[in-house]
């Protein structure tokens, strides 16, 4: 597989801030991949998805490279997908479904509005909205979480990217909806071969389908390394605690039951 | 469609919207109710009013109809109070909208324009500009809207600050939209609700600002306005009251109906809020 994009000693500090948010970090991203990027809250992986798709506040300052393959950054919209978390927030109130989907269309694939509409539904289709086109004409606040976020997929999808970066896109919602999201990013990344970029704080939700996994704590990268082996034998001792701490059906429960 | 629909469900818009709904028409229809020159010389002067049906509210001091003035001088109020409240909005809406948007120097420098605006006492600046320029009716519009955008401004500010850190508007700028298109596409509609509520307001002050320079005679000498007539009718105040009286109630009324239907609009968009 080719690198799509090298990190070399990225550090990223905001403004006023006396501590770099990312530090030193070396990584390498490769075309057509899944990567997931697991960290707990503050960890900077938010800094290193906003910093890759350019969506830094201005007066951030920023050491070290990212090259891409092809020279130039890739351009917003057109070469790069962003889905955020809270889909009740990244989806405009005043806008209806429809017009936001067929922006990035309209945008980059030199559509007018009635054929980015189209393209729209197409897009709400292929993320399994029923009755795309009601809720082509919908606002964000007539649908349920779960659809909300399909929207948002569909816009950042609308212009054909060949990077996806997700932020944390299924943490608000609940377990069987996260599911579904999940799969449903891993089929369309598939089909379109797709660069994803997945960053989440569950790891064991991103080792069921990232290629790559690339821990990160307090800014700095913890280790990187495929999937598999990266599981089975940690290297570092961070990594061990991230797997322990993992909780399942079968964890003793954290909160011991009152005897009754 | 929907707005218009819940403003009319609360009494206070109902009824706003109804008294406003008629003064436009009458303002529209003035020449059909009161055909003539409203300042052409009628009758008899200071007929008392309710003696004479042919002028229900009587003459004033030179024998002109207290009633046409009234009708024509409604077409003069509205017109010029939703004539400022406009441009003060656009002016504010624009320099809010670029002040947030752009920050830096650019916020810093604008919101020291708007600081300058706020401090000068409106009514001052009307008058001085009126004084200055000449009294036409274009002239008391651009008047009353420079002593009124200032809060718009301000208040468009604080909400594009709020809103340009919204995740929709990042999302909007990882798909490429161009930055004006952000300002005006996806944060303006943000932006607009409270800033109309405040409209209504600038609509019941420049019409109230437009009377009182017509009171002091700075408006526009060609055109009745109920300012005018209640300055006309001052000299005459303990005799014919009512030629101040007459002019003074439409004036009160239409500045009660801008204020209820301001009202009704805040709640309906604070409900329409809630809902979503």
């Amino acid at each position: 597989m080719s690198t799509l994009c090298q990190i070399r000693d990225l550090s990223v500090t905001y403004r006023d801030q006396p501590n770099p948010a990312l530090a030193h970090v070396t990584l390498d991203i490769e075309a057509g991949g899944r990567l997931a990027i697991i960290g707990e809250s503050g960890s900077g992986k938010s800094t290193l998805a906003r910093t890759l798709a350019g969506l830094l506040p201005p007066r951030t300052h920023l050491t070290g490279e990212i090259q891409w393959t092809g020279g130039t950054p890739p351009r917003p919209g057109r070469d790069l997908g962003f889905v955020f978390q809270d889909p009740s927030s990244s989806l405009n109130p005043v806008l209806t479904i429809g017009e936001q989907v067929a922006e990035g269309a309209r945008q980059h694939l030199d559509l007018g509005w009635k054929q980015a509409l189209e393209r729209a539904q197409d897009m709400l289709e292929r993320v399994r909205i029923a009755q795309a086109d009601r809720v082509l004409r919908a606002y964000p606040h007539q649908l349920s979480g779960g659809q909300r976020q399909r929207v948002a997929i569909a816009a950042a999808l609308a212009a054909k990217p060949k990077i996806l970066i997700a932020d944390e896109a299924t943490s608000a919602l609940d377990v069987v909806v996260q599911a579904e999201i999940v799969a449903l990013l891993d089929d369309l990344v598939r089909d379109a071969q797709m660069t994803l970029i997945f960053i989440t704080h569950d790891i064991a939700l991103a080792s069921g389908f990232a290629d790559r996994v690339a821990i990160f704590k307090d800014g700095r990268l913890v280790e990187a390394g495929p999937t598999a082996s990266l599981l089975a034998a940690p290297a570092q001792g961070y990594t061990r605690t991230l797997l322990q701490s993992h909780l399942d059906l079968t964890s003793p429960p954290l909160v011991e039951e009152a005897a009754t | 469609m929907r707005l218009v629909r819940n403003l009319i469900g609360s009494p206070e818009g109902a009824i706003g919207l109804g008294i406003l709904v008629l003064l436009a028409l009458v303002a529209i229809f003035a020449p059909v109710l009161s055909p003539g020159d409203p300042l052409s010389i009628a009758a008899r002067p200071l007929l008392a009013p309710f003696t004479d049906p042919s002028f229900p509210l009587g003459t004033d001091r030179l024998g002109r109809d207290v009633l046409a003035g009234i009708i024509h001088g409604t077409r003069t109020s509205l017109a010029v109070g939703i004539a400022a409240a406009l441009a003060a909005l656009a002016i504010g809406l624009c320099v809010g909208l670029t002040a947030g948007f752009a920050g830096g120097l650019v916020d810093e420098a604008l919101m020291r324009v708007v600081d300058a605006f706020q401090i000068v006492p409106s009514f001052l600046l009307a008058l001085a500009f009126v004084s200055v320029i000449g009294a036409s009716v274009p002239v008391v519009v651009i008047a009353i809207a420079l002593g009124a955008w200032a809060d718009p401004a301000r208040l468009t500010r604080a909400q594009v600050l709020s809103i340009r850190e919204r995740d929709y508007v990042a999302s909007a700028r990882v798909i490429g939209m161009h930055p004006a298109e952000i300002a005006l596409r996806e944060i303006l509609p943000n932006a607009l609700p409270p800033v109309l509520a405040l409209s209504a307001i600038i609509v019941a002050a420049a019409i109230l600002t437009e009377a009182a320079l017509s009171f002091l005679g700075l408006g526009d000498p060609n055109v009745v306005t109920w300012g005018s007539m209640i300055a006309e009718g001052r000299n005459v105040l303990r005799s014919s009251p009512s030629l101040s009286i007459f002019p003074g109630i439409a004036l009160v009324v239409t500045v009660v109906a801008v204020y209820l239907f301001s009202e009704g609009l805040t709640k309906t968009i604070g409900r329409g809020r809630l809902a979503a």
